[in-house]
């Protein structure tokens, strides 16, 4: 066995010779790797206001068992420790010190939370943890100079909403906007990015806003005043449960603006259906994933390979949840990116193999959109595609953008 | 004009909906003289009772009926084997009691029916009333409500058990002499308020649509419309949470940004309550040493 | 007889006060003793373990000034959670904005919070019970809106994020070791302070209101005054923890001051002991180990499990650990102390 190793190593001190500067070889750990295993930790609201994210960590759970159950990464297993931050800043503080103190994990993977990755920001990037793939489509995170440790993977917010204002600005340059969004980062994030897109017609076009806690138990008041200013488009940025309440009210109070949903809340089988299909015939929206309630991709292959792993891993009761299939995205880039680093697992090497994404496809992602890395660029997705709903299913068209507009 | 009748008639379905689950706060506060901070949790998890059997085949009414005879045992099992054991203890115990019950409730919902948003049927049909102020299903609860309200007040007014469990939440000692079995009575009105909550999230549901922090939100207005009204009366609670529903949606349109409608709607009603510290329709305990 | 039965008077006295000397005894020894193990503990954990610590702390001086509501005044307050984002904001504001190193920011925290208190608590002299509970729910629900809405000051959504504050460089400890050092003494300072002001006639006020506030106002106690002081200082408490808080994790967000952290000082108050200091430190352990312990034991519901220990705990000990545990240790030592008196 020594011996094994001895000549492993010897080849590999060869292969590194006449390769210059090839990476592999063995015994290159960061901390939280060893041979067998691959230390990870994780944060995700499973309690609390916010706890509808916390699928996301129950899904990257199961699928990183599922990963072991096939052999692990190149034979190491995955050690996923994901615990409750109930999305309260400083408990998500203590917990990744914790992880990163005491269960020595290798990297911190996808932590939910503008507020909560905030509070870790520094921390990881002053102690050199990678924060690979945040789970917030915040702005602020594609900032490799800065926060060489930290990478992000969901569309921004600020993206979405610029491809938007693109199309309003091409299709209805005489709109009339209102705007619909949740009062924290993620609903400013979309109010501010649709600012950015129109440029310096926003102040004229953007006629009225309205805001709603989570808290609310409805969003009438808004809608209703919304529709009182006169608007002839409607952007929500709402969680599905508004989403829906919003689709309905505008409806029954026979408004009928150019809505825009945005992708959070444009789920076919947790927003559109409950609020009544035929209500939100003409919505537009963006998407990057495959929403798995969409009839449309419901014979796919990868729907059903995803269904599969879903039901076999007693998640079945989520299995209407577009955050599962992004969820399952999220594991699935992380799995790559451990492949890619090979036997060189350390916290350098997986930043960099992370970096390195080249037109990565994943199965629940739309046809077409694909991640991509730099070492100046930390933001793998980029592109969405407009769509309309027809009363059954989203109906893709147009080409797949990026939210610069060109 | 066509804009603040929207706006009035959107504020009364809401406020319908924090006044039904008041009116299950003032049930529990009249017979055991304690605010129930898990009411609201309890009548999510009733709903989710309600929504498995419907999707288990069975008819709307036969799940409510089917909802209302569980929870109302539910009820009177919690009070039996959770609040009993506090029940001498200083009050602040009995307020922390609830709020272990509201988080148990809350994550057993999560973990057996997950957090994804469900759709909950109506029972009645989808429909825009009044030139699309008011849809069937604001007006269903608004009935409902109102149905409760006066099934609730002449309970309390007109049958001896409605009077005994009165007299055993104001005054244990002088109503056990009287013959009134207290013990029963503080489990009967458990029960009550749960079957109340029951039919409050059954018929909120289909407005709001299910999840398990569907009622997080309603608890805080109801509990502000119930002690605006005045925490002891029925009444009350319903015209309270109808003004707490209005007044919100006129602060967020015509007073200030949307962000902060619920703080000054919270200003506004602690002004009022500066003058009526007993709430609108609420009786002032008369205190001796 | 009449002199026998003061003879007897006299020596029952004599003991009494000979007990209650070496009670006062043996508490002093236990107290040093307990302050010496926490200077020390730092010295011998990991550096994760002392942060974990000193949020304990932060948590304790927190239930602590809720306490003195709650506890001693009878005022249930559901918005403490509000009081703390006052003081974290004041301090965060103070250190990013206008640079004041991080210790002078405690003062002005204090200030705020009691100037703060001072003014709820005048309207709710006229509520008890739950009124007096949706008058400071208000303050839980309307902080988180504010802070988004002056995002000017307060960063709004993003937060602010503070420098960390450096420990003296000519004690040689790391900041985790000195954080913890730092808020140490500021708990014993609060532990002092709130001894003597609910030891002394101010104390034997709140109590008094509590228990009989008819008879409190008819024997001249101006109940008023009172209740604000009572609300007044508990929240300059619980704002000094905030600004603490603050400093400690370097970093405040308006999601860190949600509902439930005013409710989880209500449930650090009440397992810890209603009415008692000690009790405060219990509830802040509660408050910082039992929800992790709930999650190790149940990822799919934590918090079930975290209402469960709850609700476990206001059973066994309806008047919390120390409320109930106090007395009985109390007395458990007279009995010992008169038995070997007996054997004497």
């Amino acid at each position: 066995m020594k011996a094994k190793q001895m000549i492993v190593a010897g080849l590999c001190m060869a292969g590194l010779m006449l390769a210059g500067n090839a990476v592999y070889a063995a015994g290159q750990y960061g901390p939280g790797v060893t041979d067998t295993e691959i230390t990870i930790g994780n944060t995700n609201p499973y309690s609390g206001p916010a706890s509808s994210y916390g699928i996301n960590g129950k899904v990257h759970a199961a699928y990183f068992a599922m990963i072991n159950e096939k052999g692990g990464i190149n034979g190491r297993k995955i050690n996923y420790i994901t615990r409750d931050d109930s999305y309260s800043p400083p408990k998500t503080v203590e917990l990744v010190r914790q992880m990163v103190e005491q269960d020595k994990v290798f990297l911190l993977f996808g932590t939910l939370g503008t507020p909560s990755n905030m509070a870790i920001h520094g921390y990881l990037n002053e102690n050199k943890v990678p924060q690979l793939f945040v789970a917030t489509g915040a702005d602020q995170w594609n900032d490799p100079k800065h926060f060489p440790w930290t990478m992000m993977w969901l569309p921004s917010y600020g993206i979405e909403s610029h491809i938007y204002a693109n199309y309003i600005l091409k299709n209805l340059p005489n709109a009339k906007i209102a705007v619909l969004y949740q009062n924290d980062d993620y609903g400013k994030d979309y109010l501010n990015g649709l600012r950015a897109g129109l440029g310096d017609k926003a102040a004229k076009m953007i006629v009225a806003t309205q805001s709603y806690e989570t808290t609310d138990p409805t969003v009438d008041q808004q809608v209703v005043a919304l529709q009182g200013s006169g608007a002839d488009v409607l952007l929500t940025a709402a969680i599905p449960k508004f989403a829906a309440q919003t689709v309905r009210k505008v409806y029954d109070i026979g408004w009928k603006p150019t809505h825009f949903l945005n992708s959070v809340g444009n789920s076919v089988g947790t927003v559109m259906k409950p609020a009544g299909l035929e209500k939100g015939v003409g919505i537009i929206s963006a998407a990057h994933v495959k929403d798995p309630t969409d009839p449309q991709w419901q014979n796919t292959p990868e729907y059903k390979e995803w269904l599969a792993f879903m039901n076999s891993h007693g998640l079945s009761g989520s299995i209407t949840d577009v955050q599962a299939a992004i969820g399952y995205s999220y594991a699935q880039t992380l799995v790559e990116v451990l492949k890619m680093c090979g036997d060189n697992l350390t916290r350098e090497n997986v930043m960099k193999q992370a970096a390195s994404l080249h037109d990565l496809k994943l199965p629940m992602l739309l046809p077409g959109i694909t991640l991509n890395t730099s070492a100046n660029d930390f933001d793998p997705i980029k592109q969405m595609q407009l769509q309309k709903f027809d009363g059954t299913t989203w109906q893709l068209f147009g080409e797949v953008m990026s939210g610069s507009g060109t | 004009m066509h804009q603040l009748l929207q706006q009035i008639f959107s504020g009364i379905a809401a406020g319908a909906v924090y006044a039904s689950l008041a009116l299950a706060l003032v049930m529990i506060y009249r017979a055991t003289d304690l605010v129930n901070f898990a009411q609201g949790e309890m009548a999510m998890f009733s709903t989710y009772i309600a929504w498995t059997l419907v999707n288990a085949g069975l008819p709307f009414w036969a799940a409510f009926v089917i909802t209302l005879a569980v929870s109302f045992v539910g009820g009177m099992v919690i009070e039996r084997i959770v609040i009993r054991p506090v029940e001498n203890a200083p009050i602040l115990t009995a307020v922390v009691v609830t709020i272990g019950l509201l988080l148990i409730f809350n994550a057993t919902a999560g973990w057996i029916y997950s957090y994804t948003l469900q759709e909950f049927p109506s029972p009645f049909p989808d429909r825009t009333l009044f030139g699309a102020l008011m849809t069937t299903r604001d007006v269903g609860v608004i009935a409902v409500t109102l149905v409760m309200l006066a099934a609730l007040f002449c309970f309390f007014r007109f049958t001896a058990t409605g009077l005994a469990m009165r007299a055993a939440a104001q005054n244990p000692e002088s109503a056990r002499l009287c013959g009134v079995r207290v013990g029963r009575m503080l489990a009967l009105g458990w029960g009550f308020a749960a079957a109340i909550g029951a039919v409050a999230g059954i018929m909120v549901a289909p407005v709001l649509f299910l999840d398990p922090n569907m009622m997080g939100g309603v608890l805080l207005y109801a509990f502000t419309g119930a002690l605006l009204g005045g925490i002891t009366s029925p009444v009350g609670a319903v015209i309270g949470g109808l003004i707490v529903g209005v007044t919100e949606n006129l602060v967020g349109t015509y007073l200030i940004a949307s962000q902060l409608k619920l703080t000054v709607a919270l200003i506004l009603i602690i002004i009022v309550l500066v003058f009526r510290p007993n709430g609108l329709f609420g009786t002032a305990v008369v205190r001796r040493v | 007889m009449a002199e026998s039965v003061s003879l007897d008077g006299t020596a029952k006295l004599a003991m009494e006060r000979e007990t209650r000397m070496a009670i006062a005894v043996w508490r002093w020894a236990g107290t040093a003793a307990l302050i010496a193990v926490a200077v020390v503990l730092p010295f011998t954990l990991s550096n994760y373990h002392v942060f974990e610590l000193t949020q304990v702390m932060i948590y304790a001086i927190a239930v602590l000034g809720l306490n003195i509501l709650t506890g001693y005044n009878g005022q249930i307050s559901l918005g403490h959670g509000g009081f703390f984002a006052a003081g974290a904001y004041t301090a965060a504001i103070l250190m990013h904005r206008y640079g004041v190193p991080y210790w002078a920011t405690l003062a002005p925290a204090a200030l705020v919070c009691f100037g703060l208190g001072v003014l709820f608590g005048l309207p709710a002299l006229r509520f008890e019970g739950p009124y007096l509970a949706l008058v400071t729910l208000a303050m839980a629900v309307a902080m988180p809106q504010l802070l988004k809405y002056f995002d000017n000051w307060t960063g709004g959504k993003q937060g602010l994020v503070l420098v960390k504050p450096m420990p003296p460089p000519e004690l040689g400890i790391d900041r985790d070791r000195w954080l913890y050092l730092f808020v140490l003494v500021v708990l014993l300072v609060a532990i002092r302070v709130a001894a003597n002001l609910l030891n002394g006639r101010t104390g034997r006020a709140f109590v008094a209101i509590r228990d009989h506030p008819i008879a409190a106002a008819a024997m001249g106690i101006n109940t008023a005054r009172y209740k604000t002081l009572a609300f007044g200082t508990s929240t300059l408490f619980t704002g000094v923890a905030g600004a603490l808080a603050a400093i400690v994790i370097g970093f405040v967000a308006p999601e860190s001051f949600t509902l439930f952290l005013s409710l989880s000082f209500l449930i650090g108050s009440a397992v810890g002991g209603i009415a008692t200091i000690g009790g405060a430190i219990v509830g802040g352990f509660f408050i910082e180990f039992v929800p992790n312990f709930a999650n190790d034991i149940s990822d799919a519901a934590p918090w079930a499990i975290y209402g469960l220990t709850m609700l476990l705990f206001m059973y066994v000990m309806p008047r919390g650990v120390v409320g109930t545990l106090g007395p009985w240790l109390a007395h458990a030592m007279q009995q010992f102390r008169s038995a070997r008196r007996a054997a004497k």
